[in-house]
């Protein structure tokens, strides 16, 4: 999955989600630094809620598109639209063109998708970061969120961020590609399976010896960083827009 | 359909995910087939080509469905193979029992299809004092087993060496337990044999009924398909009209993705061809061949054009070998004949949301099937269309899915509603998440929903800060 990156603009609008807005800010509040220390203005609609997808992969798909549209007016200038989550991107990116076929607001609904950026992607394909490492020798593993694999076609982006990282060693998970167990209403309706499936997640990430583990998503960071709580791992989990901000800053 | 059904879905489930054997042995088996399926499919460029020709071919193939199978069912006739039609699972079963009693047939020996196994054949013929013998190795097992296929290409995979030495030491008299995979396959050839000679019909399954020239394609490995098809004096094709394929050309692409999806395989041993009865002079062969066609459901997917795809599929089987909850839980949890994701769609269109309410919501919709179909059938947005119509949501309503609105619940539409009075508008949102940065931490973890997810997680943390809020101190503009 290919997709053409424009040039570095001036400014972007940040889309935060509403599990950053309401349980990790701090990786909002980083993804926004990042941006603005390669001289890129932010703009954040504070209008802004919910990408609709909790609905949408519920099968509420009415109030999904009514969610969805209160957003939609929210970006009108033609800059980038960057998400500190994989999943929100996809559902906005991806589905909605889907949510508003046929809709009269269908138009806008694909122009907007299509200024959609993952922020991993953004900082490194169109920002072209280059990361300066200030903090004491780390291991750590990454986790990547089905969604932007697979909707964002976002897999190697972040882990590149990382290994520019000078101080910090990457250790892969064994089953890398494998979903997490999260899928929103999922970890709740099909309780049984998704314990198995975070259960598995967590073994594997202690396996690799690392000290923390780093996801770009909010869903599945509550998930494992849950799990491992509730487990009394030794392994912590961070946002990736904060571990970054955190390692490149110096000052925390 | 009787003895399976998708009702005590998560029961099974339980079951399932407590057997440490089961979970082992799929774990290990699927590990095993995504590796060898990557090894085949490792020139990017090539996956795409393939894959969007074999796309393109089902979706000719189905865009003409009713003009094919006519065609079809004149070139079969032209050649000499009966064709026969069937509505439902009762009138195949019923049309299958007519052939077998007008050549006095005891019993019949079986390739794998399963179609046959939707139609619960087996047990539909031993009343009438007809036995059907599974002739391919897996479907051999877990007949002896009394159980039913876990997984449409490897039907026994849940089963590890040791157990299946057991199961043949237990049921075959005089055999000793051994595990040696040849020695096992040895057993099980010899009794067939004896069986294969004997029987007064073969049945078999078709992977691509080719309209242009009235071919009926049979892929396998073990050579039991050439068997069931040649050896016996009549041979009984079963199949879901959805197999049809317009061309002899379509065929090549179609089987190559199948087979490297499948297992890995670049080919497979034994690819059959049947295009007629023994002709004049022939050496062997059976005197007579049929076809009978299912629909059982199939029409109502077909008439929808989002449904549609579904029809798109060639059985490969690669989805449940990628998608993480089928190697959690394994192909019987599912109480259906197709599990894994494809069986996710397939069977609660087939037999109805009712029948199979769990069906649409046991996934991630992480997209791993998604990213496999070697078809590119769009399971994901399919468990998300069935999500709409679970809820009694669809808004498709000309062709709706049978069962539509089974999950329909006041309370899950209430908070749906909810919800987006939330998020719709800035205004009620910022209030909202303040009130719930505030309190949020007090929720008792007993509260319905919480309460699943903290049986093995903590609690979420609310901020004491939403974004929204600590945006409003940075240099950070609004608009
Ligand atoms: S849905 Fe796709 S991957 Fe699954 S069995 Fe069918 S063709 Fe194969």
């Amino acid at each position: 999955m290919s997709r053409t990156y424009p040039d570095k603009p001036q400014s972007v609008y940040f889309f935060g989600t509403c599990l950053v807005d309401l349980f990790y800010p701090k990786a909002g509040v980083a993804g926004i630094e990042l941006i603005k220390r390669e001289g890129v203005d932010v703009i954040f609609p504070q209008g802004q809620s919910c990408c609709g997808q909790p609905a949408f992969n519920s099968g509420h798909r009415d109030e999904a598109r009514e969610v969805a549209r209160a957003q939609l007016d929210l970006f009108p200038k033609n800059i980038p639209v960057v998400l500190p989550s994989g999943s929100c991107a996809g559902m906005m990116h991806k589905h909605y063109p889907e949510l508003f076929e046929g809709d009269r607001d269908y138009d806008k609904a694909c122009e907007l998708a299509s200024r959609v950026f993952e922020l991993s992607d953004f900082l490194l394909n169109v920002l072209k970061v280059s990361l300066e490492d200030k903090g004491d020798p780390l291991k750590i593993t990454w986790h990547g969120s089905c969604h932007s694999q697979r909707e964002m076609g976002v897999r190697e982006q972040p882990k590149e961020l990382i290994k520019q990282l000078s101080n910090v060693e990457l250790v892969e998970l064994k089953r890398e590609k494998e979903c997490c167990g999260f899928g929103g209403t999922f970890a709740v309706r099909q309780p049984e399976i998704s314990a198995a499936m975070v259960s598995d997640k967590v073994d594997d990430a202690e396996a690799t010896g690392a000290d923390k583990l780093i996801s770009g998503d909010c869903g599945c960071m509550m998930n494992i960083t849950g799990h491992m709580e509730h487990r009394s791992s030794d392994l912590s989990g961070q946002h990736l827009a904060e571990f970054l901000w955190e390692r490149t800053n110096g000052d925390r | 359909m009787g003895i399976v059904n998708g009702k005590n879905f998560k029961g099974r489930v339980s079951e399932a995910l407590k057997d440490q054997e089961l979970r082992g042995n799929f774990r290990k088996a699927m590990d095993g087939l995504m590796t060898k399926r990557a090894a085949q499919f490792e020139d990017v460029d090539e996956w795409t080509r393939l894959r969007a020709l074999g796309e393109s071919i089902k979706k000719r193939a189905l865009s003409k469905l009713p003009e094919l199978l006519v065609q079809l069912e004149e070139n079969l006739t032209k050649n000499g193979i009966k064709v026969h039609w069937a509505e439902n699972v009762d009138q195949a079963n019923e049309i299958i029992l007519g052939i077998l009693q007008s050549h006095d047939v005891k019993t019949v020996v079986k390739g794998k299809s399963m179609v046959s196994e939707e139609m619960e054949l087996n047990h539909f013929l031993e009343p009438h004092g007809i036995k059907a013998l599974e002739a391919d190795l897996g479907e051999y097992i877990v007949q002896m087993a009394e159980e039913m296929p876990s997984h449409i290409i490897m039907p026994a995979i849940h089963m590890n060496k040791g157990q299946i030495a057991k199961l043949f030491e237990d049921k075959l008299p005089g055999t000793p337990y051994t595990e040696d995979a040849a020695k096992l396959t040895e057993i099980a050839r010899k009794e067939l044999r004896r069986e294969f000679a004997e029987a007064g019909a073969g049945l078999s399954g078709v992977n691509f009924a080719v309209a242009e020239t009235g071919t009926l394609c049979l892929v396998e490995n073990e050579g039991n398909g050439r068997m069931v098809t040649t050896v016996p004096p009549v041979h009984i094709a079963v199949t879901g009209i959805e197999k049809v394929v317009e061309n002899l050309s379509d065929v090549p692409a179609l089987l190559s993705l199948l087979t490297r999806s499948a297992t890995g395989q670049p080919i497979t041993t034994y690819f059959n061809m049947i295009s007629s009865p023994r002709k004049k002079g022939e050496k062997d062969g059976p005197e007579e061949v049929h076809l009978v066609l299912l629909d059982n459901g199939r029409s109502d997917v077909y008439r929808d054009a989002e449904t549609r795809d579904t029809l798109q599929c060639i059985r490969c089987g690669a989805c449940m070998n990628h998608c993480p909850v089928y190697t959690r839980v394994g192909g019987h949890a599912y109480g259906g004949v197709y599990p894994g994701p494809i069986g996710k769609i397939l069977t609660p269109q087939l037999e109805g949301l009712d029948n199979y309410p769990e069906h649409p919501s046991a996934s991630t919709l992480c997209n791993a099937c998604v990213e496999i179909c070697p078809v590119k059938i769009p399971i994901a947005k399919m468990l998300v269309r069935l999500r709409d119509e679970n809820a009694g949501n669809c808004p498709h309503g000309e062709h709706p899915v049978k069962g539509r609105g089974s999950k329909s619940s006041a309370v899950e539409h209430a908070s749906w509603k909810g919800w987006k009075a939330m998020n719709a508008n800035p205004t009620t949102y910022k209030v909202a998440t303040k009130a719930m940065s505030k309190m949020g931490n007090l929720m008792p973890s007993s509260l319905p929903m919480l309460s699943e997810w903290t049986s093995v997680r903590s609690k979420p943390k609310f901020a004491s800060q939403t974004l929204h809020d600590l945006v409003k101190k940075m240099d950070v503009k609004d608009d």
